[in-house]
Formats: structure tokens, C-alpha cells, sequence
């Protein structure tokens, strides 16, 4: 279990390096660093490269946003083994419906709550 | 021969003169604060798995609920963005930092309305990610239907 927990640590924190590099040596900008990593996450588990690391890492390499990219992919696939093209297009949406419905929800609501604060 | 001489006291006086870059550090604080939000993730799923009896799909959701809510949260409150100017990338790439991306836009456009103001910039960034990563899942999908 400790195991689990350092795995979980050193692959997430790698991730997250690599997108620091990006940050730093690129023009990148956060917006595009996040549209490269889910379409990396979608890519790398359809060529079969992020599931190992999903088993080695666990949360390591599913909370990053790759994990979102591969949540998309796993879902398409198997949607599309179970029924076909309706499946391959449905199959994505539903197996992150939890995170896009809480993402839109609970944005909705701080953005209203919260007032901006001054850059300082 | 002197000119390449001068040339290299030249670039040796210049690296030291430059600012030295931080580049190394950011990745330092990238990896650790990263890293400890997947930790977070990790002992959510631990919470999910063995204390609600979830199975594994729902257990993933969960993690990603509750992370997402911390993400949105924390940004309404201010801390989020403290921890984003220390870590960079460490708070941009986890999916608390997808949370950020959709709350910050919304909050500060809040003076235009709650329709094309909050409604409308949820998704600045979020929609991009959402347009690229669900129409890549689609092709891959379709592909995975003809294999």
C-alpha cells in the first residue's frame, strides 16, 4: 500500500514535470499545455502505452490530466467492442460523465459564490 | 585565434552576468506539489475502495468529484492561485488544475452577465480540452471499431 502511495508520487510528479519543461522552454500556454495532455492521455492509451502505467501508478497517472485523455479512450474503446460505432461515439462521454457534470456544476456554483480577487 | 579567445571570455562573462535560471526549481516544486496532489488522489481512492465498497469505475469518479471540488473551491477562495504561482505546472496538469482553469475565467467575467459573463467562460479552456480530447476518444474509438 506504501508502495502504491510512492509509485502514485514520482509518476504523477513526473508528469507534471514534463509539463513544467513545457511551460518553461516553450510558448506554450496552460491552456494549450492542458489541450496536449488529453489528447496525449487519448493517443498514449490507444497505442496501449498509459494502461500499464494507470496499473503501475494508480492515481499517479489518472489525476493528471493524461488521466482524463485516458478515461476518454478506455471508454470509447470498450463502447466500441460492446456496440459498435454508437458505442465508440458514446462510450467517452460516459465514462467521464462523473468528472465533466462535476467540473461544470461545482465551477457553476464557485464562480457565482466567489467574488475575483485584485491581482496583487 | 585572439578574437575566438575574446570570444569565449565574452560568453563566459554573459553566463555569469545572466540571471540564473529558476527552471530547475520550478521543476522541483512542479514535482513535488504534483506529486502530493496524486498522493491526494491516491488515498481518495483508498477512501472510495475499502470505506464506501465502490467498485472500480465508481471509485474513479469519486476521486475525481471530490478533487475537482477541492480544484474549484480553493480557487474561489484565492488559494489555488498561491499555490499556482509557487508550483506551475505541479497545479496546471492535475485535474484540480482543470477545476481552476474553469472557475478563475468564470469568476472574473463575472461583470458581464451570468449568461455570456459566468455561463460562457466556464469553458474558455475547458471547451478546448473538451473539443480536442472528446473528438481524438471518438477517432480512436472508430478506429478501434475497424481493428
Amino acid at each position: 500500500m506504501v508502495t502504491d502511495f510512492i509509485w502514485a508520487f514520482i509518476i504523477g510528479g513526473l508528469i507534471c514535470v514534463v509539463g513544467q519543461l513545457l511551460l518553461s522552454y516553450t510558448r506554450l500556454t496552460s491552456a494549450r499545455i492542458l489541450v496536449v495532455f488529453v489528447t496525449a492521455g487519448v493517443i498514449l492509451t490507444a497505442i496501449g502505452v498509459y494502461e500499464p502505467l494507470v496499473d503501475l501508478a494508480g492515481a499517479g497517472a489518472t489525476v493528471p490530466l493524461m488521466g482524463f485523455g485516458y478515461a476518454l479512450a478506455k471508454g470509447a474503446i470498450e463502447g466500441a467492442m460492446e456496440n459498435g460505432i454508437f458505442g465508440a461515439v458514446t462510450g467517452g462521454i460516459i465514462a467521464t460523465a462523473a468528472g465533466v457534470a462535476a467540473a461544470i456544476v461545482f465551477g457553476y456554483l464557485n464562480a457565482l459564490i466567489f467574488k475575483p480577487r485584485t491581482k496583487k | 585565434m585572439q578574437d575566438s579567445e575574446k570570444a569565449r571570455k565574452y560568453r563566459q562573462r554573459v553566463n555569469e552576468k545572466a540571471p540564473k535560471s529558476h527552471v530547475f526549481m520550478q521543476c522541483v516544486n512542479a514535482f513535488w506539489v504534483g506529486g502530493l496532489i496524486c498522493c491526494i488522489g491516491q488515498a481518495l481512492n483508498l477512501i472510495g475502495s475499502e470505506l464506501l465498497w465502490l467498485d472500480s469505475d465508481d471509485t474513479s469518479a469519486f476521486t475525481s468529484i471530490v478533487l475537482i471540488f477541492l480544484g474549484a473551491f480553493l480557487t474561489g477562495l484565492g488559494v489555488y492561485d498561491k499555490i499556482g504561482s509557487f508550483a506551475g505546472a505541479g497545479s496546471i496538469v492535475p485535474i484540480t488544475g482543470f477545476a481552476n482553469s474553469i472557475v478563475a475565467p468564470a469568476m472574473e467575467h463575472k461583470y458581464e452577465g451570468y449568461v455570456l459573463g459566468v455561463g460562457a467562460q466556464l469553458f474558455s479552456i475547458a471547451g478546448p480540452v473538451l473539443v480536442y480530447g472528446i473528438t481524438t476518444s471518438v477517432i480512436v474509438g472508430l478506429i478501434a471499431c475497424i481493428v
